[in-house]
């Protein structure tokens, strides 16, 4: 599904991914692990399409087709969603009335019929109670007032709502409570299906307890260090990003 | 014309005379009007906006031919939006395209020169005394030149059911034309009234409209007002809209500048009466090559008077936004609660705003705030929503209502929120369009 080859990366001049290579198949979780500054965050944008990075060499393939070509809102609509680090909160915007907008968007390119708000609504009904989301939340502009959990399942929600081919999510785990954190990693877990594939970035064994990855990479310095299955994670636990750094 | 020339031109435009008690006051007018000439950037009060491009032009008085005008009604989608309406044509009240249903016992509305002869009574006590023309030349310009307008008058203890006040320019095609729509307001001592005005353009053509409104609230009386300027590309738009407020009155002023290549509103509001409340939203939406200029001036002359004013503006392409406001607190104004805040946003690089909140208090028990902002898009926003598959125009679009949107979601009368939604839409679709080129 998405196949990463040799790509370096620049932001502001200095190169911050140097080298990765990393092939995803659909039905699998890949955790990618590593400390602050390694590039984990970089790679996700870049996936997703973010303006600011300058791709210096490699490529990236995503359903055979050249990834880094598309603008966000294609690659969107080809699939692939990002859970975002730190979700923005969007004053004035409705959380619904952008959310359906989205939705159709996506099912127009798909072919699929767009909905209208009845079938809408009783689907956002649905995919609240995935991730135990307040539903009267979506009423309010995006995101605002929101609590750090409560932006986190917004954002999970949303990926269940859009039902990606390809999820890369962003440090979710990163300021949740051990019980905010649970609900997420349900919600996740119940997305896990043998045709969409998803990429976890954390900094923290910790997540990896709630989902489960058939494969963990350590990033180091914009490169891929060590690549292994769960066992890594708890092997990085015990010795710390040195042992790999080192 | 040069700006002496024009002067002189318009000196000479002939116009009705008006009632033999309103002559005297006419005359001063003009005089005035001959006294001060058309304002220049040197003057502080018009520091941002140049009127070179409309004294320039000269503008032929309008004939106030109303033929087409329900159809072009209709074209702005704003035939249905209240129970009652009354229009003026060229600042001439047109009888035949009036439309008033049972209006409660004691409510007049009607043209002005008619309420001049058969109501002197309930006008000359306020005509040209709310807004001042002494030293203002397009107000002492309109006071001397209007032959009519629109007068409304609800008795004390009355609450009106919504009204609208047409204000059309006939935009002949064989010219440009000017007209001075006058209109005096008159709410008696706890009455009630929603007034929604809308200024247009039989044709895309340029034309000027020089507009003075008067609204007088006794104690208690409630005014809850809004403008919907949608001059055309081509129009000039000069207005002033002057409140006075008496004892626990409340004042709501809602200002959508949509039009207009040049557009200049002044709102002004004074308590006279303690504990009063006053209002004020503005919106304002430029692109192209537009200019809008908005003053507002809230004079707290009377102590425990509340005022808040919200004004946002929206700038593309290579236009400009003006934003002046003042809040003036008198010296006996004490326990004053006044706050005021401006707010820009800015779709391209060559789009400008100035903004220019003031206070000036002469009292030191009062609460008072103001405060202006400067801003773009947030790319990490347009990031985020095209993340979830919205195109680069709809996700500009969506912020950018977004942005707007504190401003319409106080609009009180559900068909004035719609009709405006959707002109607010229509416009930053548009304004996407063009920033998406570019």
């Amino acid at each position: 599904m998405l196949v990463i080859k040799n790509l370096h990366a620049n932001v502001e001049g200095r190169e911050i991914l140097r080298g990765i290579d990393l092939t995803v198949n659909a039905g699998e979780v890949h955790a990618i692990m590593g400390p602050n500054g390694s590039g984990k965050s970089t790679l996700a944008h870049i996936l997703a399409g973010r303006e600011g990075y300058e791709v210096t060499e490699g490529q990236v393939l995503y359903q055979g087709k050249d990834l880094l070509a598309m603008a966000p809102e294609e690659r969107a609509r080809e699939g692939i969603f990002l859970a975002f680090q730190y979700p923005l909160e969007i004053p004035g915007v409705n959380t619904t009335y952008f959310l359906k907008a989205a939705l159709n968007a996506i099912r127009k390119h798909r072919s699929q019929p767009e909905l209208d708000a009845m079938d809408f609504l009783a689907l956002v009904k649905e995919k609240t109670k995935l991730v135990e989301m307040d539903q009267s939340l979506l009423n309010r502009p995006i995101n605002e007032g929101f609590s750090g959990g409560e932006k986190k399942r917004n954002e999970i929600f949303q990926m269940a709502l859009l039902d990606p081919k390809l999820a890369i999510l962003d440090e979710t785990d990163s300021g949740l409570d051990i019980d905010a954190l649970r609900v997420v990693a349900g919600g996740v877990n119940a997305l896990r299906s043998p045709e969409r594939a998803m990429v976890l970035i954390t900094h923290y064994q910790r997540l990896l307890n709630y989902i489960v990855p058939d494969y963990v990479h350590v990033l180091s310095e914009g490169r891929i260090v060590k690549s292994g299955d769960k066992r890594l994670a708890q092997e990085l636990e015990e010795k710390g990003y040195g042992w790999v750094e080192g | 014309m040069t700006a002496s020339e024009a002067k002189a031109y318009y000196l000479t435009q002939p116009s009705a005379p008006g009632p033999e008690w309103a002559r005297p006051v006419r005359q001063k007018a003009l005089e005035r009007f001959a006294a001060l000439g058309f304002p220049t950037t040197h003057d502080e009060d018009w520091k941002y906006t140049s009127v070179e491009p409309l004294v320039k032009i000269p503008f032929a008085a309008g004939s106030g031919g109303d033929d087409g005008a329900e159809r072009r009604i209709a074209d702005f989608g704003v035939e249905d939006l209240t129970p009652n309406r009354l229009v003026a044509v060229d600042g001439r009240f047109s009888n035949r395209l009036a439309r008033l249903g049972d209006l409660p016992k004691g409510v007049i509305a009607c043209g002005l020169a008619q309420a001049m002869s058969a109501h002197r009574n309930l006008v000359e006590p306020y005509w040209t005394r709310i807004a001042d023309y002494r030293e203002q030349a397009f107000s002492a310009l309109n006071t001397a030149r209007a032959e009519d307008g629109i007068f409304l008058f609800v008795p004390a203890g009355v609450t009106l059911a919504p009204i609208q006040l047409l204000f059309i320019s006939s935009a002949a095609e064989d010219g440009p034309t000017v007209s001075h729509p006058r209109c005096l307001v008159v709410l008696g001592r706890g009455s009630q009234a929603t007034v929604v005005e809308s200024y247009f353009g039989m044709r895309d053509e340029a034309y000027w409209t020089n507009a003075v409104t008067e609204i007088v609230l006794d104690d208690n009386a409630v005014f809850d007002g809004y403008k919907i300027q949608m001059e055309s590309e081509r129009g000039f738009h000069i207005a002033t809209q002057e409140a006075r407020l008496g004892r626990d009155a409340v004042f709501t002023s809602h200002s959508f500048a949509l039009g207009a290549e040049l557009a200049r509103n002044d709102v002004n509001a004074a308590f006279v009466g303690e504990g009063g409340d006053c209002t004020l939203n503005g919106l304002y939406v430029t692109a192209g090559f537009q200019h809008v200029d908005n003053h507002t001036r809230i004079d707290h002359k009377q102590p425990r008077c509340t005022s808040r004013e919200l004004y946002k503006g929206i700038m593309g392409g290579k236009s400009r936004g003006v934003f002046n406001g003042k809040i003036y607190v008198h010296a006996h104004a004490e326990k004053t609660d006044a706050r005021q805040t401006n707010r820009n946003l800015l779709l391209s690089e060559e789009a400008w705003v100035d903004t220019k909140p003031q206070l000036e208090i002469h009292n030191n028990d009062v609460k008072c705030s103001h405060g202006s902002t400067i801003g773009q898009l947030d790319d990490d926003a347009v990031f985020f929503l095209r993340s979830r598959g919205l195109d680069l125009h709809a996700a500009i679009g969506l912020l950018t209502q977004g942005f707007a949107n504190d401003i319409t979601g106080r609009v009180k009368q559900a068909p004035v929120a719609e009709v405006m939604e959707r002109k607010l839409s229509e416009k930053i679709d548009l304004m996407a369009q063009e920033k998406e080129r570019w």
